[in-house]
């Protein structure tokens, strides 16, 4: 497997995901700025990952969705290729419109940092094939603005065509319908707020994460 | 603009005694500028001159096998074995927090994070220690929602895991909060980088965010006490920008990478002055600064304010001229401003040129060898009285009025707004004792622990500076870590009070004390004074920041006992109730004498808990509180019950030192305690882990009540 991982000039989650990636999977991986134009050749997987991309003092993600490398994601997605975002990844691909919905400011407008109880929702996409429908797993959020909003339409569209991949087990954030993840229309990318780069060592106190690189690494052989 | 004329008003606004601005003329042979007044006042106000303090900073040991740079520079440097250094400060952010709690906190975080960068490593743990009015006071919930949220709001997008810290509350603190910050990061031990100028005719660099006037003038607000004029002074507190700071600090480090970095200093307190003096004065040159050149983002900046502006996010440095390309790419990159502002001159002179005219000219070396420097007079803090009567006490009772408190209930309402894991080396998050880290990419761990307990510093400075430090020591041994060294964050009241110098010196005697004798000599450190408002003082609160080394991280000894684990408690039983935490939030006591720390003991302890950590399953130290509480802790960390044979009062709350709490299996007790017995350290099974009920010598109540209580009562109280 070959991963590529953007770097935003505020991200601050992109060596973690690199190291899960490398160590869990083996994947060779590359760091890719965020001014470039396009991605390497023969890339398997792009993971957006977590931090405050350009501060994110206003909307999140809605700069770094405009810059260069975005481009090259939307068109790599556009093309089939597996996107894996996570927080301030995750906020990123709905603002570049790969992924649908929007996420708001917590309900109690704090920022959260804990391990939570995550269900999930579906095992039918290359990220959750290593996990049981209905498991219940432990992973860290870290999100000031993970507050998932969806209106009724769409959430019954996305509960239809099973692409609600994760549901927080208690609500923590305000997310509509407790939604912590979500899987595109072909079910190629992956935005999701909890942080599974967090859980794959035993020395982090958790290794829930681990499934879901190993779900990437089984479904995504290099040719 | 014209520049205002010196007059007596003028120079009692920038905080300079009638004795300290004649020296002031004397070393310059003539009156003054405007801009040179605010230099002087910048380089001399307590803040950035400790001259009350430096008298009793230099008894303190700064020396070790371990050390590789002590106090004087930005951060201290500590060996870790392999190569590698730990780079750790702690820093007060006190005034500014009062002010505008979400920035002076914020901008306290960002401050020492730039302390740690700047000495080329990268930041990869923090903590703070918070300290707050009563509960009920109508500042305090505003002051800690602010001081949180900005701890929080700088550290969480700059990138470092928060992994731990403290918070109190006491009326003392209703006209003071005290905001300290502590940063450590990882450097490779040959390439710290330091802010020595070195070279004649090298061009200084301004790096980072522009220059705005927020901040004039704030170090010498700094340095004053608070009275009813405090709301005017809310345009010298600084605004923060995390985003900028994580790109100044990825810049500088790649930028070092090139060796383009000849020295380099924050910005920080009187930034640019501090900055430039720095420099010129550790290299033994001069330096020439034109303003015209400073990058700035209001208009009509005076060289006054551009001198003494304490915006954020800046840097200065001396660059090596051959690789200026180099450090342009670089700068390009991040898309900071940079300029050369200024050069590096042969004559011993601080030249200072804004369109066109020279508004300073003044001799570098002595803004700061002649600085004041005071012997101030201090009185011994007389003998506390002893401890009166107490009434018939119910253990349960007493259990619930501590973990009701704010301050010994869960801070999980603190600690989960605070990023504990960015980076994914967090290996002990916050909550029970120290918090660790994995040193990236190596077997090793750090741990990180922040300590005083200022009820017993106000009762007995001496038994209380010594107290500070065991308890950090404790807590690095109890996570089964080799304590390393300290950074001192010493916040007082005014210091031309000789009862409160007397704390200063007493705390100042005990700390250095018991850092000589459990070998973690002081490598940083910085003193707030004039913590006072209407003339009251905070309680003495010289926090202790310490780091301590594992070799290999799997070693660590966890907070969490197993269900069915016996309780042993290594060291005396408890006798000593002074000052203690039952009295205070139970009966609304301060009485007694601190309870006095036998360092030898101390060690004895130490050693022999992490010779034989293969025997534990969990620890943890036994601070105020004592027995009964720390137990309880372990038990609602494993989130199981406690049972406790110790009955009296004494035995479950005394807060005598030199004790931890272990958690170990059967097997395991019974060898720990021939082990023990065999080096003459007290050592005794005084309970078991397991059911659902907690049970302090026969007062019983079901875990969940006190669970329940232990984790709602912080946001219940101030959420």
């Amino acid at each position: 497997m070959r991963a590529a991982v953007i770097v935003f000039p505020g991200s601050n989650c992109d060596r973690d995901m690199a190291v899960a990636l490398r160590e869990v999977t083996g994947a060779e991986t590359a760091m890719v700025w965020h001014g470039d134009s396009g991605l390497p050749d023969n890339i398997d997987i792009v993971g957006i990952p977590g931090g405050f991309s350009f501060g994110d003092y206003l909307r999140c993600g809605a700069i770094a969705a405009n810059s260069p490398i975005c481009r090259a994601v939307v068109d790599f997605a556009a093309k089939g290729g597996a996107v894996l975002g996570v927080c301030n990844g995750f906020q990123v691909l709905t603002e570049t419109g790969l992924l649908p919905g929007a996420l708001m400011r917590n309900a109690n407008l704090k920022f959260i940092c804990k391990p939570v109880e995550l269900v999930v929702e579906t095992a039918d996409s290359l990220f959750t094939s290593g996990y049981e429908k209905g498991q219940r797993i432990e992973i860290p959020v870290a999100h000031h603005d993970g507050n998932y909003r969806a209106d009724a339409e769409l959430r019954a569209q996305l509960e239809a065509e099973d692409r609600i991949a994760f549901r927080y087990g208690t609500d923590i954030n305000g997310a509509d319908d407790r939604i912590a993840g979500v899987l595109s229309e072909n079910r190629r990318v992956l935005g999701l707020m909890p942080h599974p780069e967090r859980a794959v060592d035993p020395l982090h106190g958790g290794t829930d994460g681990v499934a879901m690189f190993r779900s990437l690494a089984a479904s995504l052989v290099s040719a | 603009m014209n520049e205002p004329e010196i007059t007596p008003d003028l120079i009692a606004a920038h905080g300079l005694k009638p004795d300290e601005y004649d020296r002031l003329v004397e070393i310059i042979g003539r009156v003054p500028s405007f801009t040179e007044l605010g230099i002087f006042s910048a380089m001399w106000n307590e803040h950035c001159s400790y001259k009350s303090s430096k008298k009793w900073l230099r008894t303190l040991p700064t020396t070790g096998e371990q050390v590789i740079c002590g106090p004087g520079e930005n951060a201290g440097v500590v060996d870790i074995g392999d190569g590698q250094a730990v780079v750790f400060k702690m820093e007060s952010h006190n005034h500014p927090s009062y002010i505008e709690p979400y920035q002076g906190a914020a901008t306290g975080v960002g401050g020492i994070l730039r302390d740690v960068f700047t000495m080329g490593a990268r930041p990869v743990a923090a903590m703070n220690a918070l300290s707050f009015g009563e509960v009920g006071h109508p500042k305090t919930r505003q002051l800690v929602h602010g001081v949180v949220e900005g701890v929080g709001g700088y550290g969480n997008c700059f990138g470092v895991p928060t992994v731990g810290g403290e918070v109190r509350f006491h009326p003392a603190y209703n006209g003071n909060c005290l905001v300290n910050a502590f940063a450590a990061g990882l450097a490779d031990a040959d390439k710290i980088f330091y802010s020595a100028a070195s070279g004649v005719g090298m061009p200084v660099v301004y790096l980072g965010a522009k220059t705005g006037r927020d901040g004039v003038g704030g170090a010498t607000m700094a340095s004053a006490e608070f009275d009813d004029t405090i709301e005017e002074k809310r345009p010298t507190v600084q605004v923060g920008d995390p985003f900028t700071e994580k790109r100044l600090m990825e810049a500088c480090l790649e930028l070092m990478q090139t060796g383009a970095v000849i020295s380099i200093q924050d910005m920080g307190a009187a930034g640019l002055t501090c900055s430039a003096v720095e420099m010129g004065d550790k290299g033994r040159l001069g330096i020439r600064l034109d303003l015209d050149k400073v990058p700035v983002r209001e208009e009509h900046m005076t060289a006054y304010e551009m001198m003494l502006s304490e915006s954020q996010e800046r840097m200065l440095m001396v660059l090596n001229p051959e690789k200026e390309d180099v450090a342009k790419a670089v700068f390009d990159k991040w898309e900071l401003d940079f300029a050369i502002v200024g050069e590096t001159i042969p004559e011993d002179r601080f030249v200072i040129v804004h369109g066109g005219a020279v508004k300073a000219d003044l001799p570098l070396s002595k803004l700061s060898s002649e600085a004041p420097e005071y012997d101030r007079p201090w009185v011994e803090t007389p003998p506390a009285a002893p401890l009166g009567e107490l009434p018939q006490i119910d253990a349960i009772e007493g259990l619930r009025a501590l973990v009701g408190s704010p301050n010994h209930a869960s801070k999980s309402w603190v600690y989960e707004q605070y990023d504990h894991m960015v980076m994914a080396d967090t290996v002990r998050r916050p909550g029970l004792g120290g918090g660790a880290i994995r040193v990236h990419g190596t077997k090793k761990a750090l741990v990180f622990t922040s300590d005083v307990t200022p009820r017993y510093v106000q009762a007995n400075p001496y038994e209380g500076g010594k107290q500070a430090v065991a308890e950090a020591y404790r807590n690095l041994t109890a996570a089964g870590a080799k304590p390393l060294a300290t950074t001192d964050n010493l916040n007082f009241g005014n210091p031309e009070k000789p009862e409160i110098m007397g704390q200063f010196v007493g705390a100042l005697k005990g700390i250095g004390e018991a850092c000589a004798a459990l070998d973690m000599p002081i490598v940083s450190g910085n003193v707030s004074l004039y913590n006072e408002t209407d003339g009251k003082a905070i309680l003495p609160t010289p926090t202790i920041g310490a780091v301590g080394l594992l070799k290999n991280a799997k070693n660590l000894i966890g907070s969490r006992p197993e269900e069915g684990d016996l309780a042993v408690l290594l060291g005396a039983p408890g006798t000593h109730l002074g000052q203690s935490a039952l009295i205070w939030e139970l009966l609304g006591r301060a009485e007694g004498d601190a309870p006095a720390v036998d360092l030898k003991a101390e060690r004895r302890h130490g050693v022999f808990l992490r010779n034989n950590r293969k025997l534990v399953n969990a620890a943890t130290d036994l601070g105020d509180g004592g027995l009964a509480l720390a137990a309880f802790e372990m038990a609602a960390a494993a989130g199981t019950g406690v049972t406790l044979e110790p009955a009296t009062t004494e035995e479950l709350f005394g807060e005598d030192q030199a004790r931890y709490l272990l958690a170990c299996s059967f097997d395991e007790a019974e060898e720990l305690l021939v082990l023990a017995g065999g080096k003459g350290i007290p050592a005794t099974v005084v309970g078991r882990f397991g059911g659902d009920t907690v049970s302090l010598g026969g007062a019983t109540a079901p875990l969940a009540d006190l669970l329940a209580l232990y984790r709602d009562s912080f946001a219940a109280t101030l959420g």
